[in-house]
């Protein structure tokens, strides 16, 4: 391949008029010691027909969901994505346009992500959110550090029911600081809410919760309100888009921070990124935020205009005093996101939730009437439940894969405790028939 | 014209814009399952389109944006150059976009060959032993290297407070290393445009853990005295990191390891034509000296047997930076590039993006000031000094750049050249577009001197005008509400 436009011929009256004699002479500032003297171990270039067939071979040396039947989730879904999303996150006005810094040029992604904002809100029920950041484990992060510069406090308490990713990272943002990370301990698969309620102490700054948490199920939202009835520590939740459209938004159980991985609202799994993350709040902590945000304004002719606004929280602006290092976020995969929501709206939105529910109870129950495998029904879930057996989840998995199932989540690779233990998800992509298939070949394994 | 609106004040109740298949199973009594307190009984304030209407909406959107495929695009230290359709066409393969980031290694064999050739390359170019491809920017990248240069000194007992960054540097610069927890000190800039040796050998000591450097600098120069600068650096213990967002510049010409650099990140969206997307995905992988292996984020991509593994067992890594493995769709594309173009072709980018800043540079240096005598490199920064005493600022020159169709420059940065505008062409741009852009800069130096006004009203013919900034920070309207 060449992408460059350059005649030699060109190349020569370019040097001739900069004055110098040949394109070396262009490097002269490098030291001699430095300079490469023989091409990069790198291999030829090759035609576009090669490209498209190398790259073609080794995408096929992946399994994918598209042909296999996936019961995987634990942050990362298999949903469906219509096309319009694809068509209009294709259009390269979108995405190959820098970040918006220069409005008069940028009024159409800075509207999208204006709605994306909107959208972001209505769903969280929250008062205002940035323009994204990285993904659901970064939000996380930072939902915690903007909780500490709301509440100069030292200690935070995690659920041991957040997506194990997420409190790794968590760990290592905080490793820095000498702020204190309290693992509190599950009960079930959701939070015991007798230890958090322990742990909260005059140090406590923040809470992190995640509904439906890791293992899908919907911590006691009624108790956590009543826990922290009087207490001056904020409560940051983590949640599933998609569960919003048939569960309560966290406003409802008094969240003061809202964070989640928006991989499910129109974005693809592709092995877990890009997706994207999202953080919204209250209109008091506006300042606190981190990353971009877009406003809506006017122009010099009065006319509606959108921009990037409160900039001054930036780092190109206050440099190390900034709220974030964030500069790049995932833009075009909030703006998948508006489309999807936009294309779902109020009707198709429920309607996939609602899918996602009952689908994943029907899967539920038939797998719970076999001998060798139980269901955890205790609490509620939305799309996502843990199967309990005696027998090896490995070797299950193996045996679905011939099947062209991949199976659920291992999860005793995240907990030694639940080896044995299957996390399986269920959207609304998964049909009767596959479902069927999959307790059958359960019912059958020796 | 019908008057512009918000997708929220468009559709109505009862449309949709996808069609969901029916439900194929018995349906259940939802309350029977979740507490009635649980249930949220409606999303109104979601529209209701559809695609029709989704679609035109946001078309009609897309045509207000300037994106490389319709403008030149000229943003310094954005390295906007071309990005190749068929990468596109390779991301979207099902086997890459369709596959769940927990199947087993045996059936992601190919995503794990992608990233394990992709951090092959990268090693090659630019002399590092071991990538990490979690960091999701470039900022995440400088991050993830702050906390591995932290946990290296804690490891050995030894703890340092502060990181150095010159003063041209990167605002992300210092803004990761204090998300660090590290105070950061600024070292000046010489006469000539590189980092002032005197300042630094100064400001450095045994409680300094690194000094970051992006060379070519800010000022698209390179750093002459690279050498000199890590030989201070390393006698005192301390690291070099190497900001990569300039590397476009030393492709095949010179590698960061070779320079002294101890730990690198790089912008996949920048240097190796992943689009940005509007702001993202971009990806910010980090690689490091052998020494520094054992404090990468887990998981790390080995090769056993013929088959590629995930290394969790990396003794005193940082954890993680995000969950799973990265932007592995960008690599995908950062990958394609490489392999597309092979050794040959990487280098070449390095000469016509080097020949092209200096091209503009040697025809625009007598119209507008240049701090720096000296060729640069992969980009160029002027000053809007002499128009400035017209009346005229760089922001005028680079409004009014956008009625003749080019994309404004990077302005007021890097921070110590007054009235910066910091032009990178790249090397996808033709002779015939450049020769374009010199006239009509020169045309607008004349623009300031005869006819100030059309500066300041700059640009004429674009969606919207100037906008008001003050109004938007001063009376926030950051999302739609019902009935406003």
């Amino acid at each position: 391949m060449n992408y460059i436009p350059h005649t030699e011929e060109q190349i020569k009256e370019m040097l001739k008029s900069i004055g110098v004699s040949d394109l070396k002479e262009l490097f002269n500032d490098v030291p001699d010691n430095i300079r490469l003297n023989e091409n990069l171990n790198l291999g030829q270039s090759h035609s576009e027909l090669e490209l498209l067939k190398l790259f073609n071979n080794i995408s096929k040396k992946n399994y994918n969901t598209e042909e296999l039947v996936s019961f995987k989730g634990g942050g990362c879904y298999d949903h469906f994505v219509p096309s319009a999303i694809d068509y209009l996150a294709n259009r390269a006005e979108f995405y190959t346009a820098y970040t918006p810094y220069q409005p008069e040029v940028s009024q159409g992604t800075l509207q999208a992500i204006y709605e994306y904002q909107t959208f972001i809100c209505i769903l969280t029920g929250m008062d205002i959110t940035n323009a994204s950041l990285y993904d659901g484990a970064s939000a996380v992060s930072e939902a915690v550090l903007m909780a500490n510069r709301i509440n100069s406090k030292r200690k935070v308490l995690v659920s041991k029911t957040v997506h194990p990713d997420y409190i790794t990272t968590l760990s290592t943002y905080l490793v820095s600081l000498d702020l204190k990370l309290n693992v509190i301990p599950d009960k079930q698969y959701v939070t015991d809410i007798d230890e958090l309620s322990k742990k909260i102490d005059q140090d406590t700054f923040a809470i992190v919760l995640q509904i439906p948490n890791f293992f899908g199920y919907i911590e006691d939202v009624e108790k956590i309100k009543k826990i922290l009835i009087d207490k001056k520590v904020l409560l940051i939740i983590c949640v599933d888009p998609i569960s919003l459209g048939l569960i309560n938004s966290p406003a409802y159980y008094k969240a003061d921070i809202v964070v989640g991985d928006g991989q499910s609202l129109g974005n693809y799994q592709s092995f877990g990124g890009p997706t994207f993350g999202f953080l919204a709040t209250k209109n008091t902590w506006l300042r606190n935020l981190p990353g971009r945000i877009v406003g809506k304004t006017v122009d010099k002719k009065g006319r509606d205009a959108f921009t990037l606004t409160i900039q001054t929280r930036e780092q190109h602006i206050r440099r190390h005093r900034a709220t974030s290092n964030i500069c790049s976020n995932q833009s075009l995969n909030a703006f998948r996101a508006a489309v999807y929501c936009s294309l779902l709206g109020r009707e198709g939105f429920r309607k996939i939730a609602k899918l996602c529910f009952l689908k994943s109870h029907y899967l539920a129950k038939k797998i719970n009437e076999l001998d060798k495998f139980s269901v955890f029904f205790d609490s509620p879930f939305f799309k996502e439940f843990v199967v309990e057996t005696n027998m090896d989840i490995k070797k299950i998995n193996d045996i679905l894969l011939k099947e062209n199932i991949i199976g659920g989540i291992e999860l005793g690779s995240y907990y030694p405790a639940f080896d044995n233990h299957m996390l399986i998800a269920v959207t609304e992509k998964r049909t009767k028939e596959e479902m069927d298939k999959l307790v059958y070949i359960f019912k059958n394994i020796d | 014209m019908e008057k512009d609106k918000l997708i929220f004040d468009k559709g109505r109740k009862g449309r949709i814009g996808v069609s969901l298949p029916e439900c194929d199973i018995k349906e259940i009594n939802i309350s029977e399952h979740l507490p009635g307190h649980l249930i949220r009984k409606d999303i109104k304030d979601m529209p209701s389109l559809n695609e029709l209407e989704v679609i035109r909406h946001y078309t009609k959107l897309s045509q207000r944006n300037f994106s490389i495929d319709t403008n030149f695009y000229p943003l310094g230290s954005c390295t906007m150059k071309y990005n190749p359709k068929v990468h596109e066409k390779i991301a979207s393969f099902s086997g890459f976009t369709d596959i769940h980031p927990l199947q087993s290694e045996d059936t992601v064999q190919g995503a794990l060959e992608i990233i394990w050739k992709l951090e092959e390359a990268l090693c090659e170019i630019t002399g590092m032993k071991k990538f990490t491809f979690q960091p999701s920017a470039g900022a995440h990248g400088e991050l993830t290297a702050m906390f591995i240069v932290d946990k290296y000194f804690k490891n050995k007992n030894d703890y340092r407070k502060k990181v150095l960054v010159p003063d041209s540097s990167h605002g992300t610069n210092p803004a990761s290393a204090n998300m660090c927890g590290f105070i950061v000190e600024e070292v000046k800039t010489n006469f000539e445009g590189g980092i002032d040796l005197a300042d630094l050998k100064e400001k450095i000591n045994d409680t300094v853990a690194c000094l970051m450097l992006t060379n070519p600098n800010t000022l698209g120069l390179f750093e002459k005295d690279i050498l000199k600068v890590q030989d201070i650096v390393h006698k005192k213990g301390a690291l070099l990191y190497y900001d990569g967002a300039n590397l476009n510049a030393l492709l095949g010409k010179a590698k960061p390891g070779d320079m002294g650099f101890d730990i690198v990140h790089l912008n996949l969206h920048k240097t190796f034509s992943t689009p940005h997307g509007g702001g993202g995905p971009g990806s910010g992988p980090v690689g490091v000296v052998e020494e520094l292996i054992e404090f990468l984020p887990v998981p790390l991509i080995d090769k056993k047997n013929g088959k590629f593994v995930f290394n969790y067992k990396v003794n005193n890594s940082i954890g993680k930076v995000r969950a799973f493995y990265g932007n592995f769709g960008v690599l995908v594309k950062a990958y394609a590039y490489i392999y597309g173009l092979g050794a040959e072709g990487l280098k070449q980018i390095a000469n016509i993006s080097v020949l092209n800043a200096n091209y503009i540079l040697n025809k625009l240096e007598k119209v507008y000031n240049c701090k720096y005598n000296r060729n640069c490199m992969h980009e160029l920064v002027l000053s809007a000094l002499k128009q400035k005493n017209k009346g005229i600022n760089a922001l005028d020159i680079a409004k009014r750049l956008i009625d003749y169709g080019i994309h404004p420059p990077t302005m007021y940065f890097p921070l110590i050249v007054k009235e910066a505008l910091m032009i990178e062409p790249t090397e996808t741009e033709s002779k015939e577009t450049l020769d374009y852009f010199i006239n009509v800069m020169i045309k607008i130096a004349k623009e300031a001197e005869n006819n100030p006004e059309l500066l300041h009203n700059a640009p004429h013919n674009t969606f919207v005008s100037r906008v008001d900034e003050v109004k938007a920070a001063r009376e926030p309207n950051l999302r739609w509400y019902p009935g406003k």
